[in-house]
């Protein structure tokens, strides 16, 4: 369904240039949930906006479904970490969900079956009336996921998405999105700094290295599908795999990189600088 | 209190310091033999003689008119132009200092050269007006549109919101309170320069007939047809106000969100 190939991404500054990421390569299947997770400033939102068409990389390229994505293509949606920023504050909620679906010439009927849909997969009633600033954070993001979900994309971007909110809403957002994910069978790259969240979500994990960033590891999750917040969490297995992607971002703070052990990383240390 | 009630006590705050003034205005001027401050009785009794008659139909209309129509172009150039400005620095850069010359030079100064250019009718009117007011409003839409929420320019962008629906639902509408803002400095800006394209080589209209009273000593009349001036721009003030209120009913709910008060 997606790939990404080779995404190369330097910034050019005012004498400075910045290697933010110097080689990405995978691949997502279709109705796969995938999560991307590395330490803080790794270039997760600049591989996301690669993915998504809204930055052109250096080199290498993104494919949707064997296309080149060179711009935000149909078939793409993306939920984004400022809730409050990315809804339109002059339109209700019924008129924030409609617009993507007019901008596909959707027929009104088509349209008012697809935002009641959307809105009660979410878990929100009532509130297609409502302005997105007079409700709450939790509700706002529920909201922006149900246009994500109206629209009905092939593949679903997220940009810690749950960054912004409170650990309670956060834990009944993330199983809201496993049961939109397996209703609807979109696939989900889901980038998120939350390890705990990362391995609780997806079915593969991807630990990115710190900038210039390439893939330290890419993590089968076999947790079971059924997953909880109470007994997936105290599973053995979980802590297993939560310890090893920790290990790995740990490792990738330091500057480590894929396949390096740690006596490995030393050595550069001990040799003569000025050679 | 009751809606009727409050609204009740809006009025009485609102013409409460009005009705004072006049009643000081009457009581001292009552006994006033100077010819240039005539009593305000006197120019209240003129009031109706002069105004409430065929001149509403001859002079005042005529001036309004001129105004809505210079008014709502400067509005439509404002914007259609500003727009380009605030989306784009590299057209920034390359007209805006002509637009500072232009916007340098008071209105009245361009009087002349506009009746060189569109005779003496009701177009040079309507030109002053434009010259005058385009400015708050194309300045204010160039912040407005360059303080669109970038997180909102890539929503749009995700979902392929382009061309047309972008500018209006995106780039429009979140400009519009800055946009209103500048509309307001522009209409009262248009009612003064709507009395000052009258003054030179005009046949009708209010500021034409004031000037006209003026210079023909007819200080009552004179001083009955400022207070109309006024009272017309009191009356665009609360109609514009309405439109403000329906069109940016979201933005006033929005922060008044913020400031933690009952958004009604």
């Amino acid at each position: 369904m997606l790939d990404v190939r080779g995404i190369h991404k330097v910034y050019e500054g005012r004498g400075r240039t910045v290697e933010a990421i110097r080689e990405l390569t995978f691949s997502v299947a279709g109705g796969e949930l995938v999560c991307l997770v590395g330490p803080s400033g790794c270039g997760k939102t600049t591989l996301l906006k690669c993915v998504a068409g809204l930055l052109t990389p250096t080199a290498g390229e993104v494919r949707l479904q064997g296309q080149v994505v060179s711009a935000p293509p149909p078939g793409m949606a993306v939920v984004f970490q400022e809730y409050g920023r990315s809804l339109f504050p002059w339109m209700t909620v019924r008129g924030n969900l409609e617009l993507p679906l007019k901008q596909k010439r959707l027929a009104r009927d088509r349209r008012a079956e697809l935002v009641a849909e959307a809105l009660a997969a979410v878990g929100l009633h009532d509130v297609d009336g409502a302005y997105p600033w007079q409700l709450s954070g939790g509700m706002q993001q529920r909201v922006a996921i149900a246009r994500a979900i109206a629209y009905e994309p092939q593949v679903l971007l997220m940009d810690e998405p749950f960054a912004a909110v409170d650990a309670q809403t956060r834990a009944e957002l993330e199983d809201l999105l496993r049961t939109v994910w397996r209703r609807f069978g979109v696939t989900i790259l889901f980038v998120t700094h939350d390890i705990d969240e990362a391995v609780y979500l997806g079915q593969r994990v991807l630990v990115l290295s710190s900038s210039p960033t390439v893939i330290m590891e890419d993590l089968p999750i076999d947790l079971p599908d059924e997953r909880d917040q109470l007994t997936t969490r105290s599973a053995p297995r979980f802590a297993e795999l939560r310890a090893h992607v920790y290990g790995l971002v740990q490792r990738a703070k330091q500057g480590g990189r894929a396949g390096e052990t740690p006596a490995a990383q030393a050595q550069p240390a001990e040799r003569i600088p000025g050679g | 209190m009751t809606a009727v009630g409050r609204l009740a006590r809006r009025a009485a705050l609102a013409l409460g310091l009005p009705l004072a003034i006049i009643a000081v205005l009457w009581v001292a001027s009552a006994d006033s033999q100077s010819f240039y401050l005539p009593p305000l009785r006197t120019v209240l009794e003129t009031f109706a003689d002069v105004w409430l008659s065929a001149r509403l139909i001859d002079d005042v209309l005529p001036s309004l008119l001129r105004l809505a129509v210079g008014y709502l172009a400067a509005v439509a150039l404002g914007v259609a132009i500003g727009v380009p400005l605030g989306a784009s620095r590299t057209v920034r850069g390359v007209v805006e200092p002509v637009l500072e010359f232009f916007r340098a030079i008071p209105p009245p100064v361009m009087v002349p050269i506009l009746i060189l250019i569109a005779g003496i009718g009701d177009i040079m009117k309507v030109l002053v007006i434009v010259f005058g007011c385009v400015w708050p409003v194309l300045l204010n839409t160039v912040e407005g549109v360059r303080a669109v929420d970038p997180v909102l320019d890539e929503t749009a962008r995700c979902y392929r919101i382009r061309g047309l629906a972008r500018l209006r639902h995106l780039v429009l509408r979140g400009a519009s309170p800055q946009i209103f803002t500048g509309m307001r400095q522009s209409l009262s800006i248009g009612i003064i320069l709507m009395v000052i394209s009258e003054m030179f080589a005009s046949s009708n209209g209010l500021g034409f007939t004031i000037i006209q009273f003026q210079r023909s000593f007819a200080i009552p009349e004179m001083w009955s047809g400022i207070i109309l001036l006024g009272l017309v721009g009191v009356l665009l003030s609360l109609a514009f106000r309405a439109v403000e209120g329906r069109v940016l009913a979201w933005y006033y709910s929005l922060r008044r969100s913020h400031r933690g008060e009952p958004t009604g």
